[in-house]
């Protein structure tokens, strides 16, 4: 008689909201993890995902082709990082400061823009079904990938690995280690931070793309709801390795799911307590592992938080 | 302190500029001493007035009124339920001359709007949703709304005809007692039809969360609910989520069946025409302010959609029937023996409470029949 999944329901719930909540978080928290390696923080990125969901949104509208959304919320992001980089190469500017006119000034511009986009339904992202092994439609449901969470998952695998083993990873890291000695090497250290902060803003804005096209799919000023700063936390929680992002971010979009999953199956009490599941868990995560005897383990030496 | 010489200053400067203007006769002609005929109308939103949902239903009406003669509107959205829209309502009253602001969010009423009814005793304040109680509010301030739960009824009736499982699902904002009465009113309105219906109620905590909206509708559908309807602010991502899951959804606050032709039964849409032009017809006329104005089907404050293909012949008959009795003001929702899924009696047997009932705004308990708690 039953269709539904009972307790069953929990775990698969929370299973299927860390794939389909998570690739926002993962795209802004690899962003930032290449930004803040190359010694800068940008606290803007939050502006860059709603500029990236609204871009992205409008364009595939206008266009029908969510690809080109994608590609467009991309070049949304780049734009905005890449003043945010040059207004921080300037001479005594600090990029948190930065980073904060940024995000206000993303979120506005993306309001001011979006406002004819709030009602029309444009096309949306295809999904990859990954469930077809079960006959059980919501693990169907919990398994429909999206391609761009895949592409996370490639792009969290090469950032690790160029991180390590490519001259440019190497450069980047140096550049966020130590200016003076990128600088000897005969580097230009604003002209690293500069490609690293536009790079890190592009993978933002296609996060933001993922949220207006993919999931929940629909462009609306309270889509982000803070996101993209709670990504920016996760980066210092997965201590700058991207891998470790990928982690993060799945966890965040599993604890994303846990409250609405338990009030479905009938936990109903202390529901507030449960949506801020992920942030007790950041606030938790840095309890235990900030420590006052030294800075974070794998931070960067040039952040301006770390000096 | 800074902000109040701002605007006085900015005030003094308009008046300077406006009387400028007069003198070259280049101004508007003096009429704001007849007043009779020139209306100027101020709307506050929550937000984006285009969202499919709570502010569209507004700015409908308001988009209505302006075509009445001498009448003009302004409006803004995205108005936080903090002293932001106290200092839009000021600006609306001192900068633009109006002297009708509706504030149509919730949480614009208690402190906002009665701070600035105090301040400004001539203009009228109308607001959406508040309990205005005589002695206790200004007599400037006054408080519409339409009974929606008659609607939530008849999408419940319509809901029960459809659903195979018996499970319903209803994705709340937050547990106020507009919002409580609207789930009972479902799940009533389901289980006359089937007594065994039950709904689950999801609280979201917030009235815009399109992430959580989405993964409370994927949470519900996964424990096997196959008709859904809804209280939040903008109905859009949780009607798209229940089209894509190929399950069916009641609407709310506005028409949403583009966005589910085949999932959409029929949903509980506002009419609000009918309070805004009472109040711009008595504002003009300079007849005193209707504190209290209520009304459902009857009165033409709400509306259902029309209904989608899926809908049933059986389904269309019966809710046409209870819908029928509703507008001849003959049903009562709310009859005792009542209890709340707590199992203590609400409504005992032998009482009723009609529409009308003040006790129906104070709701603060959910019926037997719904999983969840406020």
């Amino acid at each position: 008689m039953d269709s539904g999944l009972g307790w069953w329901g929990v775990p698969i719930a929370v299973l299927g909201g860390a794939l389909r909540v998570s690739t926002p978080f993962l795209f802004v928290s690899l962003g930032e993890c290449l930004t803040e390696k190359s010694g800068r923080i940008n606290l803007g990125l939050e502006g860059v995902l709603v500029m990236g969901a609204m871009s992205g949104y409008a364009i595939s509208y206008t266009t029908g082709n969510p690809w080109l959304g994608v590609l467009a919320a991309g070049f949304a992001g780049l734009l905005l990082g890449v003043l945010h980089a040059l207004v921080c190469n300037l001479p005594r500017v600090n990029d948190i400061a930065v980073g904060i006119g940024l995000m206000l000034f993303g979120t506005g511009v993306a309001f001011f823009l979006g406002k004819p986009y709030v009602q029309p339904k444009a096309p949306t992202l295809p999904a990859i079904p990954l469930g077809g092994w079960s006959d059980s439609p919501q693990i169907q449901a919990a398994l429909q990938i999206n391609v761009l969470f895949v592409l996370g998952l490639a792009l969290a695998l090469l950032l690790h690995w160029a991180f390590r083993n490519t001259r440019w990873g190497m450069v980047v890291r140096m550049a966020g280690d130590s200016a003076d000695a990128a600088k000897a090497m005969g580097y230009s250290v604003s002209g690293i931070r500069l490609a690293a902060t536009a790079g890190g803003s592009f993978l933002a804005g296609i996060g933001g793309a993922f949220l207006s096209l993919y999931y929940p799919g629909s462009w609306n000023e309270g889509l982000s709801s803070g996101q993209g700063l709670m990504a920016v936390a996760l980066v210092i929680f997965a201590r700058w390795r991207p891998l470790a992002c990928f982690w993060a971010a799945l966890l965040f979009g599993g604890a994303a799911a846990l409250g609405p999953a338990l009030q479905s199956v009938g936990i109903t009490s202390g529901y507030y307590l449960f949506n801020a599941t992920p942030y007790v868990l950041t606030l938790a995560i840095m309890v235990v592992t900030c420590s006052p005897k030294r800075t974070l383990s794998g931070a960067p030496g040039e952040l301006s938080v770390t000096r | 302190m800074n902000n109040d010489s701002f605007r006085s200053s900015r005030r003094q400067m308009l008046k300077a500029m406006s009387a400028a203007g007069l003198a070259t006769g280049l101004g508007l002609p003096a009429m704001r001493a007849g007043a009779a005929d020139k209306l100027v109308v101020g709307v506050i939103y929550v937000g984006p007035k285009d969202d499919y949902g709570y502010s569209q239903a507004q700015a409908q009406a308001a988009a209505a009124i302006k075509k009445m003669p001498g009448v003009t509107v302004i409006e803004q959205e995205k108005v936080a339920e903090t002293t932001d829209v106290q200092k839009v309502m000021a600006s609306m009253i001192e900068e633009d001359g109006a002297s009708l602001v509706f504030p149509t969010s919730f949480g614009y009423f208690d402190p906002h709007m009665i701070k600035m009814a105090e301040k400004y005793p001539k203009v009228r304040f109308a607001h959406c949703g508040g309990l205005w109680t005589e002695g206790k509010h200004p007599k400037n301030t006054a408080s519409y709304f339409g009974y929606i739960d008659e609607c939530q009824f008849l999408n419940g009736v319509v809901a029960a005809h459809a659903t195979k499982s018996k499970k319903l699902g209803f994705i709340a904002a937050k547990p106020i007692p507009q919002v409580m009465r609207n789930i009972n009113a479902f799940t009533l309105g389901a289980q006359s039809v089937k007594p065994e219906i039950t709904t689950q109620v999801i609280f979201t905590g917030d009235w815009l969360l399109p992430v959580k909206e989405a993964e409370a509708a994927n949470s519900l559908i996964d424990q096997g609910v196959d008709v859904m309807t809804m209280h939040v602010d903008s109905p859009k991502v949780i009607v798209e989520t229940c089209e894509r899951r190929g399950i069916y959804v009641c609407g709310y606050h506005a028409d949403q069946s583009a966005l589910a032709p085949k999932g959409y039964l029929t949903g509980a849409e506002w009419n609000w025409l009918t309070p805004y032009t009472e109040h711009v017809k008595a504002a003009m006329a300079g007849k005193p302010l209707d504190n209290f104005l209520r009304g459902g089907l009857k009165e033409g404050f709400v509306k259902p959609s029309a209904y989608g293909k899926a809908v049933s012949e059986a389904a269309r008959k019966q809710a046409d029937g209870v819908k029928a009795s509703m507008v001849k003001g003959e049903y009562v929702i709310f009859k005792g023996p009542l209890k709340d899924n707590t199992g203590k009696v609400v409504i005992p047997a032998g009482s009723a409470h009609k529409q009308t009932d003040l006790a129906l705004e104070q709701m603060n308990y959910l019926v037997a029949g719904v999983i969840g708690k406020a």
